[in-house]
């Protein structure tokens, strides 16, 4: 007996509904994936973005022969405690350097102090009445403003929130990653084409193979506590540098670079290598001129991500020191340095609220290095993307 | 009429206690084994590949059998049978492109040239810069038809300028009958070629480093019938330089190019023989069974 089209639509409309059902119900999961996403970042913009900002006042500032001496004299009493005390006391190195400014007084638009920026900014201040009533009678005047803060990207951590700056943070994490791409890049890729492309398939190679994948799993800060123990103390490597960071991240990053070497190579087909190897290529020749050739869209891809990864790496160099208080822009492989997640980390503990600012800023600038990073490794991919 | 098979099915015992054998009876049956069984007398006889009691197993299954066969040189010899009866298999032992292949055990000699191809200090570069491939679906590089040409000859040392290096692929193109369609676009990839363009690219890639020996495995099975016709033409104009040794399913393929064919069924060579004679008076039933498409 064969059923009516009627029949069957009944039965099937109950299958409809059910796959209905479940697209719904993926829709919504992907909905509330893309509203977390949203949410948070439009909390790290409304946090950071005034930390791009910076409140600024204009005073008279008096080099008299007094300020080269005590530079809190250089400014009138009644806005002394709204200027920078950082700004003030570079003053008598300024005047040392520019003799000419001795004597003279100029009106000049200076750093104010953190709370003051807090104060224009609608945040909570720590400014007393009288203070509150200057700053406001200088906004008034135009000699009280937001504007762009330089300052948080040409300089290095401070105390004083208006004078903190990712400069130092953002040159550690360059040097580290420079570390690790030199080290884990060559290693993981020649590891991946040992395996993938000589090594004979038995019980010790499937070992390192399953251990390998293992290393992708492991918790991070286990690398930090490896890099601590082989690196710091076997080795002596100067803790807190970017050398020891870089190594400790390079360990971290080399099962990523190996996993994603091998799956390029395995994505060459193997009609590529049997023309090769049938007009009398070595081993070594397929590899070099016809298999990586053709791989190393993928290499540097799954390298690039994996790169995107260390940089965001934290646990591991707590441990090795690289959360450190580091004022000035280094480019020594082998002084203390920090990098951003680690940089972040040390705002996000100041009991300072100023801080809540400059650490939603540091994400921003982490997360736009991150995406550039990552958006990078997608066009790499599609532009070098070929079929055979 | 079934003689041939029998001594086929003794050549492996014979092999083994090859040393303990040696009476006069035994120098007869070398010279029979692995001649065709009728001469083909517009072909060319001097030896190119000898082949002796060549056994192959893939782990513990046996896919070649007993092998003999002397490949004439400058000739084209078509391997035929049904799917699975080792005729790919065979034609890769002799290039070893079975060692890429794991858990591959050969035994047996394929000779070219006075040399065992199998032997240890055998370099296998070197044996497929004379044994050169074209294989069953076209293979360019991902490179410029130019580079796809060059490339070896390069690689090998066979070039040095870059008007010689010119020069060489100009002929490789030419003897591949590709030249007249690509010389305006030596430049652009390979692979931007027709599949019948791309097959003759190989065939332009595997001449050019003047190899002695051609090994094709079913070159044409991926082609439409025009570009197959076209290969067929020029198997049969480079025979004049080179030894083809062609696998195919096409057995009137076979009929057309080749001057000599051999029948494998079950990793056996069941008849070699002149190819005119095989298809018109096979010497075995089975031959007879498989031409007739009663299978396979």
């Amino acid at each position: 007996m064969s059923q009516s089209f009627d029949d069957i639509s009944a039965q099937l409309k109950r299958r409809h509904r059910k796959s209905a059902r479940l697209k719904w119900i993926s829709m919504g999961a992907l909905g509330l994936a893309g509203l977390f996403l949203v949410l948070f970042f439009a909390d790290m913009l409304v946090k950071g973005l005034p930390a791009f900002k910076q409140a600024q006042i204009q005073v008279q500032v008096d080099y008299s022969e007094q300020a080269s001496q005590l530079p809190l004299a250089a400014v009138n009493e009644d806005v002394r405690s709204l200027v920078s005390r950082g700004y003030l006391r570079l003053i008598p190195g300024r005047m040392e350097d520019n003799p000419e400014l001795l004597g003279s007084t100029r009106l000049e638009w200076v750093l104010a102090d953190g709370q003051v920026d807090q104060y224009l900014k609608g945040h909570h201040s720590k400014l007393k009445a009288g203070e509150q009533a200057v700053v406001d009678r200088l906004v008034e005047q135009g000699r009280a403003e937001l504007r762009f803060n330089t300052t948080f990207f040409t300089s290095g951590d401070s105390k004083m929130p208006e004078l903190t700056g990712i400069a130092s943070a953002a040159m550690g994490t360059l040097l580290t990653l420079l570390v690790t791409l030199s080290v884990a890049f060559p290693i993981g890729v020649m590891t991946a084409v040992y395996l993938e492309e000589f090594a004979p398939d038995n019980r010790f190679t499937q070992a390192i193979e399953i251990n390998i994948n293992n290393l992708a799993a492991i918790p991070s800060i286990l690398f930090g506590l490896l890099g601590l123990a082989i690196f710091i103390n076997f080795f002596g490597v100067p803790r807190s540098s970017p050398l020891v960071g870089g190594l400790t991240l390079a360990l971290m990053t080399l099962p990523v670079i190996i996993i994603a070497t091998r799956t390029a190579l395995r994505s060459v087909p193997e009609s590529i290598r049997h023309a090769a190897f049938g007009v009398g290529c070595s081993r070594w020749q397929v590899v070099r001129d016809h298999v990586l050739p053709l791989a190393l869209p993928g290499i540097m891809t799954g390298s690039i991500i994996g790169l995107a990864q260390a940089m965001g790496e934290t646990a591991p160099l707590i441990i090795v020191g690289m959360v450190a208080f580091i004022p000035d822009v280094t480019t020594s492989f082998t002084e203390a340095a920090t990098v951003l997640p680690a940089q972040i980390f040390t705002w996000a503990g100041e009991p300072d609220r100023a801080f809540i600012e400059k650490t939603s800023g540091g994400i921003l600038v982490l997360l736009t290095v991150l995406i550039t990073l990552n958006a990078t490794a997608v066009v790499l991919r599609k532009k070098f993307e070929r079929r055979w | 009429m079934n003689m041939q098979v029998a001594e086929r099915s003794s050549a492996p015992m014979s092999g083994q206690d090859r040393s303990g054998q040696e009476g006069p009876g035994q120098k007869n049956r070398d010279q029979q084994r692995g001649q065709p069984v009728t001469h083909n007398d517009d072909a060319h006889h001097e030896l190119s590949i000898r082949v002796r009691d060549l056994n192959l197993w893939y782990g513990q299954s046996q896919a070649l059998k007993g092998i003999d066969i002397d490949v004439f040189q400058k000739n084209v010899t078509a391997l035929i049978g049904p799917s699975g009866c080792g005729k790919s298999t065979f034609l890769r032992c002799l290039n070893r492109m079975n060692d890429l292949i794991p858990n591959v055990h050969i035994e047996g000699l394929v000779e070219m040239d006075g040399r065992d191809v199998n032997a240890a200090k055998m370099d296998e570069v070197a044996l497929r810069r004379r044994v050169g491939m074209v294989f069953q679906k076209p293979n360019p590089f991902p490179k410029s038809i130019y580079e796809n040409v060059a490339y070896a000859p390069r690689m090998h040392d066979l070039v040095g300028r870059k008007s010689d290096q010119d020069e060489l692929v100009e002929r490789a193109l030419r003897d591949a009958g590709l030249w007249e369609e690509v010389k305006d676009k030596l430049h652009q990839p390979g692979t931007s070629l027709s599949g019948g363009q791309q097959q003759r690219l190989c065939i332009a890639r595997a001449i050019a480093v003047q190899p002695d020996v051609i090994l094709m495995d079913e070159p044409t099975s991926a082609l439409d019938p025009i570009s197959t016709a076209t290969i067929e033409d020029l198997m049969d104009k480079l025979k004049q330089q080179f030894t083809i040794i062609t696998v195919t399913h096409n057995m009137q393929q076979a009929a057309r190019v080749a001057d000599y064919t051999a029948f494998f069924h079950l990793g056996e060579i069941i008849e070699y023989n002149d190819t005119k004679t095989m298809f018109s008076n096979p010497h075995t039933k089975k031959t007879e069974d498989y031409i007739t498409g009663r299978y396979g």
